[in-house]
């Protein structure tokens, strides 16, 4: 007998008539809505939201919430994603009054604390970066990278490179870097890597032209391999007259081992949810900042904020007559800065480097403890993470799917599978710093067993998970029949 | 400094089992040229000497309190004890995106809740997972309105913020969509749609609701105007004021987007919170962003996954509907419990307070000497007043007396946010300095209005002394 723990929706909850939140009353002379409201149709038939009374929402988003594998209850070796531990800390200073109550349009005299926070983020930001300004304002990576790609696009009207309608990226690149150059209105060209798994420099070489607005990167790159040749990549790209982006999501490899500025990068984005250790949220809110070279600087969106040489007080900055304009409301993710910031306070110049030393420590350890089971198909060493390969399992009829979900049975969330695309079968391992070597350890066992298994009973592989609270969900019923709400 | 995992032991070991005899060997493949030597930053502090440093910080803000009343699209709602306990979860909080859903159900089921929400507040049948923000998800409507109508020029009103109509701006500059604007009512503040002046072109009419002077728009008859000109209707609207009006989704709009920063989000100066969107069945392919979808695993026990994934970048990359790889997941968690705590009674009586209060304390100020109403349309939980004195000053001589009375609208509109194609004139082209943009909350208390009042009357007294009578 199937046992069912899934928990029901709310709204199969809901008991009309019960009610959670006491208001208070108006307290001012009663007067119908109608006639504050005069010609303006009101509503008739209210929402069905649930009705419950306060216990019951508790219990209920508390049993989602144990539904749920996160950093806090196991490891989480998501390539790409950089699920380190977010220390506590973080979260208590982001809930301060002064920061979390703070209205965006309050007097400048009344918000220096919270400017000279996100100047001094910015300030460490370009320190690690080597770049020369940087905003805070994008909500996430991807809306970082469509920011750098619309400063480049105003970058190049502006110096007569209209004609500039390309965008070269290497095919190991996030479907993000492809996806922000597309809506910036730029063609996308992706050159193949080399066999050893780099940007092939010769590709590059003969897509460059004078229709080419930018060259996209990654580095390290999403195989974990450090672009040996970002030099002359950087340097072809801007004798073709391009700017070169870096996608700083694999940042976490080389804080305080090099600098995108020094690698000839004319703007960066940098996930502070991954290498600065704030909580990923289920898939947000995280934050983008962007990064720019004294050539891009000027593009950056307003406002950034200003610190005067003459009295040290702080301010926003609008006026900045080739900034691109603006990509959000306000100022950005706030409380995901206070975060990061207090997140480079503690860690500090050493913190930060030990940390990149640490991850790239323990991803290759993994990577030679799995390389006679799950082959990594790239020569090494790897930076922060490693893409090995069930390929060999396929004769097995097991797939890098199966090993995946295999991995759910361990309470082990498993690698990113499937990307990046150019290898078959991919399991994109990245470990973070913050495991120690007993889940590292553990994690080893569990790949081992699940080997294993392949070859004694790979029908458990295929089957699997068996232990959470559902199995795998058919995906194709979900997209032919879409259910994207619920109905009474 | 935070203290790493590996003891120096383990540290031996790792670097054994990887036979390198120090870590810099696995940084070889850096080049010298770029090898840093070290970060020039300082160095670690304790977790107690971080958090000093940090909560002097948060001391040397002004918290605003009940007397406050700042809006312009952040609102400080009550937000009650459960919704941070939960959010705060290390299960919601501390869990990736739901790529793997036999371990997300919790994100994927509160996901798929949260677009049951949006639907019921907007009155459209689909919502997708969340967006980064209110002026983000309204620049991505209109792109997708655009898509829908194969068109490409964007017709905004002067009735959207100016810095949502500055991010519509840097969007379509991006591909080069032609963006317009519709000029407000100089009298009411609504909308002017003049259908004969159009460009056969547009295909994406913008609006906010209520709009940025606080005035309710006439939605039907703007729905009417744009579908009259084969464009797509696109309301931007506070969701907040949803239990009391009509749904923009019921009165003719094609997509809705807006912020749920109104419910269980902090202002937090502005950030995070989640925007949202949600349109007609008719549309569902061309959404941008995520979609939880209900469906059965091999047992037939109903669970949730993340679906029509050929729409997103990870499948589609350079032909996706947006580059938007994540939502705002945990701000969106906020909102649907904040709202499964309100429920619809509670929607609605939150709604009528605001609405209440803001009526109340619009008539005592206008009550005053000098002041008047900036417009006359009719407005929900934020007014725009002229003031007989210019408002930055007003502004400045009350927060003296404890009062944050609103946002000057100079503020907002001169030099700050006016963008290239001018998103920031006023009605009639005045430059106005006059004018303040207040917004009430259930916050705001009776006795921090009666208090607004009291100040207000003697700071325009001393701001604007009488003129001696003849």
């Amino acid at each position: 007998m199937t046992i069912d723990r899934t928990e029901p929706l709310i709204f199969d909850k809901s008991l009309p008539g019960h009610r959670a939140v006491d208001l208070p009353a108006a307290g001012v002379p009663e007067t119908d809505v109608s006639k504050l409201l005069p010609g303006v149709p009101l509503r008739t038939t209210p929402p069905r939201l649930p009705e419950l009374a306060e216990p019951q929402v508790v219990r209920h988003y508390t049993r989602l919430s144990q539904l749920n594998h996160s950093v806090d209850t196991g490891f989480y070796p998501l390539g790409s994603c950089t699920m380190k531990y977010n220390p506590k800390v973080n979260d208590e200073m982001a809930a301060l009054p002064g920061f979390a109550e703070l209205h965006p349009y309050q007097a400048q005299s009344e918000i220096q604390g919270i400017l000279r926070l996100m100047y001094e983020t910015e300030q460490m930001l370009l320190e690690i970066t080597g770049l020369r300004r940087a905003t805070l304002q994008p909500a996430a990576g991807a809306h970082g990278e469509l920011t750098g790609v619309l400063m480049i696009k105003a970058y190049h009207r502006d110096h007569d490179g209209t004609e500039r309608d390309t965008v070269i990226v290497p095919d190991s690149a996030h479907g993000t870097n492809l996806a922000s150059a597309a809506m910036a209105g730029y063609r996308v060209v992706e050159i193949p890597s080399s066999p050893r798994g780099l940007i092939d420099v010769e590709a590059l070489r003969s897509n460059l032209s004078e229709r080419t607005a930018a060259v996209m990167m990654t580095n390290p790159n999403t195989l974990g391999l450090f672009e040996e040749d970002v030099l002359q990549i950087s340097s072809l790209a801007h004798e073709a007259g391009a700017l070169c982006y870096y996608d700083g999501a694999n940042l976490n490899a080389v804080m305080g081992k090099a600098r995108p500025g020094d690698m000839g990068m004319d703007v960066v984005h940098l996930n502070l949810h991954k290498t600065f250790s704030t909580p990923h949220g289920g898939g947000g809110p995280g934050a983008g900042p962007v990064a720019a070279s004294a050539t891009l600087a000027p593009y950056l969106p307003v406002p950034l904020v200003h610190r005067s040489e003459t009295d040290g007080t702080f301010t926003l900055d609008y006026h900045r007559p080739l900034s691109i304009g603006r990509v959000k409301g306000f100022y950005g993710n706030v409380s995901v800065i206070v975060r990061a910031y207090t997140y480079l306070l503690r860690m500090g110049a050493d913190g930060l480097t030990r940390a990149s030393e640490d991850a790239v420590l323990s991803a290759n350890y993994l990577r030679a403890r799995l390389q006679g089971l799950f082959p990594v198909p790239h020569e090494g060493p790897c930076m922060h993470e490693f893409v090995a390969s069930a390929t060999a399992h396929l004769a097995q009829e097991v797939t890098a799917r199966d090993v995946a979900k295999r991995l759910l049975d361990f309470g082990i969330h498993p690698p990113t599978i499937y990307f990046p695309l150019i290898v078959p079968e991919a399991l994109m391992v990245e470990p973070t710093e913050t495991e120690d070597l007993r889940a590292l350890d553990s994690f080893v066992g569990a790949m081992r067993q699940i080997d294993r298994e392949a070859r004694e009973d790979p029908e458990i592989l295929r089957t699997a998970p068996h232990t959470t609270v559902v199995g795998r969900p058919d995906e194709v019923q979900a997209a032919r029949h879409p259910i994207l709400r619920w109905q009474a | 400094m935070s203290l790493p995992v590996h003891t120096d032991d383990d540290r031996r070991r790792l670097l054994e089992a990887v036979g390198v005899s120090h870590v810099d060997e696995l940084f070889s493949s850096i080049p010298p040229a770029i090898r840093q030597v070290r970060l020039d930053l300082p160095a670690g502090l304790t977790e107690l000497e971080t958090r000093t440093r940090v909560e002097a910080l948060s001391a040397a803000d002004t918290t605003p309190d009940s007397a406050s009343f700042l809006g312009a699209g952040c609102y400080r709602h009550f937000v009650p004890a459960a919704v941070r306990a939960l959010v705060s979860r290390g299960e919601f909080a501390t869990a990736y995106t739901p790529y793997q859903p036999e371990v997300s159900q919790g994100t994927l089921q509160h996901i798929f809740e949260f677009q049951t929400c949006v639907c019921e507040l907007t009155g459209l049948d689909v919502a997708n997972a969340s967006l980064y923000d209110g002026p983000s998800a309204l620049a991505e409507a209109a792109f997708m309105a655009l898509r829908l109508t194969r068109r490409e020029e964007i017709l905004v009103s002067q009735g959207v913020h100016p810095e949502t109509a500055r991010v519509v701006d840097t969007y379509a500059g991006g591909p080069g969509f032609p963006v317009h604007r519709l000029p407000l009512d100089a009298l009411t503040g609504t909308t002017v749609f003049d259908c004969a002046s159009l460009s056969p072109a547009i295909g994406a009419v913008l609006v906010q609701q209520p709009n940025f002077l606080g005035v309710v728009e006439d939605i039907p008859a703007l729905a009417e105007a744009a579908h009259a000109a084969g464009a797509l209707l696109v309301v931007s609207v506070n969701p907040s004021t949803l239990g009391v009006l009509e749904p923009p989704g019921r009165l003719g709009a094609d997509i809705v987007a807006g912020d749920v920063q109104v419910f269980g989000n902090a202002p937090s100066f502005g950030g995070p919170s989640a925007g949202f969107m949600a349109c007609g069945t008719a549309h569902i392919r061309q959404i941008p962003g995520r979609l939880v979808g209900q469906t059965t695993d091999s047992e037939g026990r109903r669970c949730y996954t993340l679906t029509l994934q050929a729409r997103e970048q990870h499948i589609r990359r350079a032909k996706a509907t947006s580059s938007i790889c994540s939502n705002q997941a945990l701000s969106a968690l906020a909102a649907t419990v904040h709202l499964a705590l309100l429920g619809p009674d509670g929607l609605r009586e939150r709604g009528e307070i605001c609405l209440k209060r803001a009526h109340h304390l619009h008539a005592a100020l206008c009550a005053l000497p000098g002041v008047r109403p900036f417009v006359t349309g009719p407005f929900f939980l934020e007014f725009a007043l002229a003031l007989p004195c210019p408002a930055a000053e007003f502004a400045q001589a009350m927060r003296g007396h404890g009062v944050d009375p609103g946002v000057p609208l100079t503020r907002l509109l001169l030099g700050a946010d006016a963008g290239p194609s001018g998103a920031g004139t006023s009605p009639g082209g005045l430059v106005p300095e006059h004018v303040l943009l207040v917004a009430v909350t259930e916050i705001n208390t009776p006795e921090a209005l009666d208090r607004y009042v009291a100040a207000a009357r003697e700071t325009l007294a001393a701001l604007t002394p009488e003129e001696p009578t003849p």
